[in-house]
């Protein structure tokens, strides 16, 4: 288990340029997450790249605290696209 | 990463054009996400091996470091990573996914 304020706090912190970050919580199990992070750092990789970039920064608590995070990542163009 | 274990899973990738790591067996997938893949490689006519990770610890732990992706399942075409269930699903309703297939498995 883990508070989504903490995994929200360590993608901010190893992803200082993210422009957005929701997580949610997907079970009410605190282990089951939904995150959508939206950095311009992600423009120019693929998309396991930037999942690989977000896995990075959480590190150890996907090795057992978090048992799903289903991951959305967008450049802030391809997100003001989304949300048109 | 140890090098016997490199080795190995290097030998698994370059056996089998399209390689799922995965929770339970192409029959019996352990997991929906894993069931999910299966689900989407069928449909794109995709001629795949799988291999369950919930009966081979040292490739459970491997995996995940060699692709620097911490959960299951993981697909690989011709060697590379290409995504987890997310990523290969997105694909697919793109229609990305059946060209990297074809190509694979030379029908393109």
């Amino acid at each position: 288990m883990v508070e989504p304020e903490t995994v929200e706090q360590r993608i901010r912190s190893a992803m200082p340029d993210v422009e957005v970050v929701r997580i949610e919580d997907l079970t009410g199990t605190k282990d089951h997450y939904q995150a959508v992070v939206v950095s311009p750092s992600f423009e120019g990789m693929t998309r396991v790249e930037q999942h690989q970039a977000v896995y990075r920064a959480l590190g150890e608590l996907m090795a057992g605290p978090v048992h799903a995070l289903a991951l959305q990542t967008y450049t802030p163009e391809a997100w003001k696209k989304k949300n048109g | 990463m140890d090098e016997q274990l490199r080795q190995r899973i290097e030998g698994i990738l370059g056996t089998h054009k399209i390689v799922l790591f995965m929770k339970g067996t192409k029959s019996f997938p352990q997991c929906g996400f894993s069931a999910t893949v299966v689900e989407v490689l069928k449909r794109v006519n995709a001629d795949f091996h799988t291999v369950n990770i919930l009966q081979d610890a040292e490739l459970r732990q491997g995996m995940k470091d060699y692709a620097s992706w911490p959960t299951f399942p993981q697909l690989y075409v011709d060697g590379r990573f290409v995504g987890g269930c997310d990523i290969v699903r997105d694909m697919f309703e793109g229609g990305e996914l059946q060209p990297i297939v074809d190509k694979a498995l030379g029908r393109a």
